[in-house]
Formats: structure tokens, C-alpha cells, sequence
């Protein structure tokens, strides 16, 4: 099997390019400055009303100062539908569904995960900014998909 | 010529009638699915509103299945067929397995697509459970992955019976591709038959109160993403064997084709979980290793384009042309199948650049569900792998028909419109995707949102290039059943030579171990243990709740 000089070169060129990318991704994870959601909270979807902290969506203050913000999605709407946080506040989002698999994506935010009946997706933003944040479900979920949003209002 | 000459191998009208039976589902799909797809940008972009009898949601179901799942599936298995019977060279065996798949695979199809124009299972094509379709819906799927297993299982013994015939010879190159490529496909599909037939339809009948959500989603993305490479790897097939025969000009590297070849059994399955980054329940660690595992598969991919261009030279250079422009300038760009197969070639160069930035989770946080991925996959299937099959029809239909081609100058706009029409889409939808558009909306106002606004001008651009994709479909269908209706017949030699496989150069023997596919496979299960173990040993120690599940439509 003969493989040609320059082939050998344009492929070691792309194999050291997608180490390199590889290489950044294990720093980032390592280092503990960027890692994919990854969850393992589980919750019975059929009692999400019922069950500390859910049957209470919206914003909870901890000692630390920061803030958890516990939200319920449902066809078709989000619990809580609008939020105040105050600016700077770092806020840690605790998301689940009580019926079928939605996506929460607050627009312009690093915020994007798959919200499934049974688990608690988890997420942290720092709101630096006043303004108004769209929440919208990313993730098919059913007839009136298109029309499930919420609010985050920083001020 | 002498390449040509040597693959003069004509199939048997018995097996053209086979493979054209496979091309007529694929194309009812293509042409019911790119109408809705051009319904969607229109309602999409807020354009039209569709009835509530016809909603939004059902024609992207519809959409989604058609094309994604039949179209390709239809036509790539008809595709490999041809490969097969073309270079083995058994025009007198049964061709009675094939059948029998075409058959499982229509009667499925059918099933599914009634249920979900009925308005039964608007789940879309990834069918996300707990969304519960018509459990006949599950059953059409399972039906259509099984007969594709029979289509394997000719293959298999055909191949099997050549070997014996012919010892210490390696496995005739078209033949080895297809295999390669329906190994990996058995290997994936193994993961949704055992979602579909063992969680999903006891589910949906009722048999079983509630389903795992995440393990569904787990056995589906374990198939969503070799899925990808088995489309790209039926457009590999025409790449890799058809165009250099086209340009009459042997095979680059017999056995570098084969190595990538291999290398997509190997990569193509351990990778699904990074259409997953998002999801709970999964570590970030498995995350991570599937990463690195998705960025090694870009290498074949590599492999594949430095052939492609070495070819072109070698082309060019019988022609006494040299340089980028006069090789590019040099090229047959009046056939259609060659411009729209060397036009696919140049969309996948974004495709696969996108691909890897999809690869990374970083990226992930901002255009996961986002119309980006919507922009992704139609520059990936929807570009290289249909423009290429849709070419590659242009040089299939005197082959299999006798008769010559009703318009070339038509079948050349075709693949010029398509190409431009899915360029300027798929711009489009990325655009809109970074600026945050969701995915797989009927409509977004958001109650006024200023943020919503912005993403207008984007999707009336995307609704504006797939029209140009249906005008390009609009002509691929005169020039189809013009030639199909049509009286112009072409000589015997002309149509065996529309469409050929081309040789190895003398002298490139790929190493023997090469051919050895059950070693391959072997070794692609075992890097499949590697990636799934940990998910799947995190996920059944962990307490899962199952979910009964609704119709949400």
C-alpha cells in the first residue's frame, strides 16, 4: 500500500489540528472552566407538583447570595412564565418537565438543555446586564411548541 | 478506455427492474417531501399558515421521514444493488432476498407515512418518546430497518459465493464499499430495532405502562449518527467508484479507499452521544471521549477529499492541463451528473467544516437545537449526499431504462439550482441558528419578542432558496419522466457504459487484511463497548423513572 508524500502531509496537518481541538476540550474540562451539562438528578415526573422545591417554581436566595431558580415546563408553558433577578446575580437554573421532553434555551446565554420528564437539568448564569431575556422551548414538545416562552427580567 | 472495457458487466433486466423499482419509492419521496419542505420555509418565515387539517407539524414529520429515512434508504440500497450485481458478475442468481427487502422495507414505509399523514404520529423523524404515536407508526420503522437486514444478507452470500470462486483475490472494490457500508448500517440499526421493537411498540399498544425517556434516546442517537455516514457513504460510493470511471481514469488508491472505507465501520457507531450534550443523566467524561471519538472519524473524510482532487488532476493532466484553474476549468462540467456530483463535493467542504464545530460541546451550549443544526444537515444530506444521487440519476436512468436522456440541458440547471438553492437555505438557517433561532417551530412571534423580529429577514432568505430547491425539483421530474415516456432509445453499449465502477490501477492490491470485514467488525463492536459501556452502566445504576407518555398534537 503505497500512500503519496503529500497525502501523508495534508493528513498529519488535520490529525495534529483535530488533536489540538481535542487537547483545548480536556483542558476546559480539567481545568473545570467549561463542561456540558450533565446532570444526574432524577425526579418522579407524575409528583413534580408535589415535590420541595418544584411545587414552588421560581427563585430561591441561598446563603451564599447566589440564586436557584426552579423551573417546571409543561404543554405548553413554563412555570415560572416571568422572572426578576437582580443584576449580577449568579443564578443556578434547575429545570424538569412534567410530561414529554422540552429544551431550555434562554436566548443569548450559554443556558441550553433538554428538560426530560424523570430529571433535573442543571445550568449557571451569571446575569450581568439589565434587560429582558426570551426563554423559548427548543425542543419539540407538541402542537403549541412554538408558542411556549418565558421572561427573565434583570434589573 | 481500457477501464471502461473492463467493466462492461451489464445486469440483467430481472435486476434493473429491481433497482428501478427502489429509484420509484425513492423519488414518490423526494417529490412529496421537497413540497413540504418548501410549505415549511413559507410557514416557517410566517409567509403562510397552514390548516389546521394539514398542520405544520405533521408535514415536518412527514418531511423529515420521507427524505431523510426513504428517500435516502430507497435509493442508496437500489444504488448498491447495482454496485453489486454490476462487478460480481452473477446475472443468473436469484435475486428473490432482494425482493423480499424491497417489499419489507415498502409495505413499512407505507405504514409509517399513512400514520403520520393521518395526522398520527407527528413526532418527527428522531420520534422522541415519551411523544406517543400510533404504535402502526413504530411498526412501519421497524419493518423498513429489518428489510434493509435482508438487502445485506443477498449481499452477503453473493459475496460469499464470489470469494470461493475466486481465492486469494480481493473483494471487487463497489462490492467491498457496499458491504462496508451495510455492515456499519446492521451494526447501528441494531440499536433503534431494539428501541422501537422492544421499548416503543410494546409502549404505544399499551402492553407497558410507562418507557426509560433517556435509554430511548440513547439506543436512537447509537443509530441517528452512523445513519449520517450510511448517507454519506452511499455518496462515497458514486465519489470514490463512479466519478473516476466517468473521467476515465482509475481509482486513485484502491486500498486508501478501502482503509477509509474501514475506517467509517470503526468510527462511524461510537459517537452518538454528542447529539446528546445536552442531556441530564449522562457524564460529562462520556461526553468528552465520544468527542474525541467523533473528531476521528473527520480522517477518512480527509482521506476521501485528497483522493477526490488527486483524481481530478490525474484527469486534467491527460488533458495536458495543470494549476488549479485549468484543472477545475478542465473538468466534463457539461454533464450533469458530473457537475452536480462535483457541485455536492464542494458543499460537503462546509458541511464537514461544520460538522466539526459541532463536534466540540463548547459550541454545543449555543446552537444545540437551534435552526444552525437545521442548516448543518441540509449542507450535509441534503446537499452532498441527495445532489450526488440526484446527479448520479442523470447517468442511472440510461442504464437501467435504454433510453437517452430527455433534456441534458435541464438535468445541468437541475443540479445548478439545487445547489444554489440549498447553499442560500442553509446560509440562512445557520445565520438565523447563531442568532438563536429554535429549531422546529411552526412559526416564532414569542409574543412580540424584538429578539424573534430579528431572525425574519433570515428565514424569508432560507424560504427564498427552498424555492429555488423545488423549481430544481420541478425539473428533476420533467426530465425523469421525459426520459421515462420517451421513444429516443440509446445504443446497448451506450447504456452499459452510462454508468460504471471504475478499476484499481494495475499493480495497487490492497493488503489482504483489508478485506477481512468480520475482523472490522469485530474491532468496531469492541470501540463500541469502550464509548457505551460507561453511559449505559451510569444509566442502570442510577434510579430511572419510567413515563407513561401522551399525544401532545
Amino acid at each position: 500500500m503505497h500512500i503519496h508524500r503529500l497525502e501523508k502531509i495534508f493528513l498529519g496537518l488535520g490529525v495534529i489540528t483535530l488533536v489540538a481541538f481535542f487537547l483545548i476540550l480536556i483542558a476546559l474540562q480539567v481545568g473545570e472552566s467549561f463542561k456540558p451539562p450533565a446532570s444526574s438528578m432524577t425526579i418522579d415526573p407524575t409528583k413534580v407538583a408535589s415535590t420541595p422545591p418544584f411545587d414552588r417554581p421560581g427563585l430561591h436566595k441561598r446563603a451564599d447570595g447566589s440564586y436557584e431558580a426552579y423551573y417546571v415546563g409543561q404543554v405548553f408553558f413554563w412555570q415560572p412564565s416571568t422572572l426578576t433577578v437582580p443584576v449580577g446575580a449568579k443564578v443556578h437554573f434547575y429545570v424538569t418537565s412534567t410530561d414529554v421532553v422540552h429544551g431550555f434555551l434562554i436566548e443569548h446565554t450559554d443556558v441550553n438543555l433538554e428538560v426530560m420528564p424523570g430529571w433535573v437539568s442543571t445550568a449557571t448564569h451569571v446575569f450581568r446586564h439589565p434587560g429582558d431575556h426570551l426563554i423559548v422551548c427548543d425542543q419539540y414538545c407538541g402542537a403549541g411548541h412554538a408558542d411556549m416562552f418565558a421572561h427573565i427580567v434583570v434589573k | 478506455m481500457m477501464v471502461l472495457d473492463r467493466m462492461n458487466t451489464a445486469t440483467t433486466g430481472a435486476q434493473r427492474r429491481l433497482i428501478f423499482a427502489h429509484l420509484t419509492v425513492a423519488f414518490a419521496a423526494l417529490f412529496i417531501g421537497t413540497f413540504f419542505g418548501v410549505l415549511q420555509t413559507l410557514s416557517h418565515a410566517n409567509a403562510i399558515q397552514m390548516p389546521p387539517w394539514f398542520d405544520y407539524y405533521r408535514m415536518l414529520t412527514a418531511h423529515g421521514v420521507l427524505l431523510a429515512l426513504v428517500f435516502t434508504t430507497f435509493f442508496i440500497t437500489g444504488l448498491s444493488h447495482l454496485a453489486v450485481y454490476q462487478t460480481e458478475n452473477y446475472p443468473h442468481r436469484s435475486i428473490a432476498l432482494g425482493w423480499l427487502a424491497f417489499w419489507l422495507m415498502t409495505v413499512g414505509t407505507v405504514m409509517a407515512a399513512y400514520e403520520i399523514l393521518a395526522g398520527n404520529a407527528s413526532v418527527l423523524y428522531t420520534f422522541y418518546a415519551p411523544l406517543k404515536a400510533s404504535p402502526w407508526f413504530y411498526v412501519g420503522a421497524a419493518l423498513l430497518i429489518v428489510g434493509t437486514w435482508v438487502a445485506l444478507l443477498e449481499w452477503l452470500l453473493v459475496t460469499n459465493t464470489w470469494r470461493r470462486d475466486h481465492p486469494g483475490e480481493r473483494t471487487p472494490l463497489p462490492a467491498f464499499m457496499v458491504l462496508a457500508n451495510y455492515i456499519m448500517w446492521f451494526l447501528a440499526t441494531v440499536g433503534v430495532a431494539i428501541e422501537v421493537i422492544f421499548m416503543l411498540i410494546p409502549w404505544a399498544f399499551g402492553w407497558v405502562p410507562g418507557v426509560d425517556v433517556l435509554l430511548t434516546r440513547m439506543l436512537f442517537w447509537y443509530f441517528g449518527h452512523p445513519l449520517v455516514y450510511f448517507w454519506l457513504l452511499g455518496a462515497y460510493l458514486v465519489w470514490y467508484g463512479v466519478v473516476p470511471a466517468i473521467l476515465k481514469v482509475p481509482i486513485f488508491s484502491d486500498s486508501l479507499t478501502r482503509l477509509a472505507f474501514i475506517l467509517f465501520i470503526i468510527l462511524s457507531l461510537p459517537v452518538g452521544i454528542h447529539h446528546e450534550f445536552s442531556d441530564p443523566g449522562i457524564a460529562d467524561r462520556w461526553k468528552l471521549l465520544q468527542t474525541g471519538l467523533t473528531l476521528m472519524v473527520v480522517v477518512p473524510s480527509l482521506m476521501t477529499a485528497f483522493a477526490l482532487f488527486a483524481t481530478f488532476e490525474e484527469y486534467a493532466a491527460k488533458l495536458g492541463k495543470t494549476g488549479f484553474f485549468g484543472i477545475v476549468g478542465s473538468l466534463p462540467w457539461g454533464d450533469p451528473a458530473f457537475a452536480g456530483i462535483a457541485l455536492a463535493m464542494l458543499l460537503f467542504i462546509f458541511g464537514g467544516i461544520g460538522g466539526i464545530l459541532n463536534a466540540s460541546y463548547t459550541l454545543d451550549s449555543t446552537i444545540h437545537n437551534t435552526m444552525w443544526v437545521v442548516g448543518h444537515f441540509h449542507i450535509t444530506v441534503g446537499g452532498p449526499v441527495a445532489l450526488t444521487l440526484l446527479a448520479a440519476t442523470w447517468r442511472l436512468l440510461p442504464a437501467l431504462t435504454g433510453k437517452r436522456l430527455f433534456s441534458v440541458g435541464l438535468a445541468r440547471a437541475q443540479v445548478w439550482l439545487w445547489f444554489v438553492g440549498m447553499a442560500v437555505m442553509s446560509f440562512a438557517m445557520h445565520t438565523e441558528g447563531l442568532m438563536g433561532a429554535p429549531r422546529r417551530v411552526e412559526h416564532y412571534t414569542y409574543g412580540g419578542s424584538a429578539i424573534a423580529a430579528a431572525w425574519q429577514p433570515y428565514s424569508l432568505l432560507a424560504a427564498g432558496g427552498g424555492m429555488v430547491i423545488f423549481l430544481s425539483v420541478i425539473a428533476f421530474a420533467i426530465v425523469l419522466f421525459g426520459t421515462i415516456f420517451s421513444k429516443s432509445d440509446v445504443t446497448e453499449s451506450e447504456s452499459a457504459r452510462a454508468f460504471t465502477f471504475a478499476l484499481a490501477r494495475p499493480g495497487d492490491e490492497a493488503p489482504s487484511a483489508f478485506d477481512r470485514l468480520g475482523l472490522w467488525t469485530l474491532v468496531a463492536v469492541a470501540l463500541v463497548i469502550v464509548a457505551y459501556a460507561g453511559p449505559f452502566y451510569q444509566h442502570f445504576s442510577e434510579h430511572v423513572y419510567l413515563v407513561p407518555g401522551m399525544r401532545t398534537w
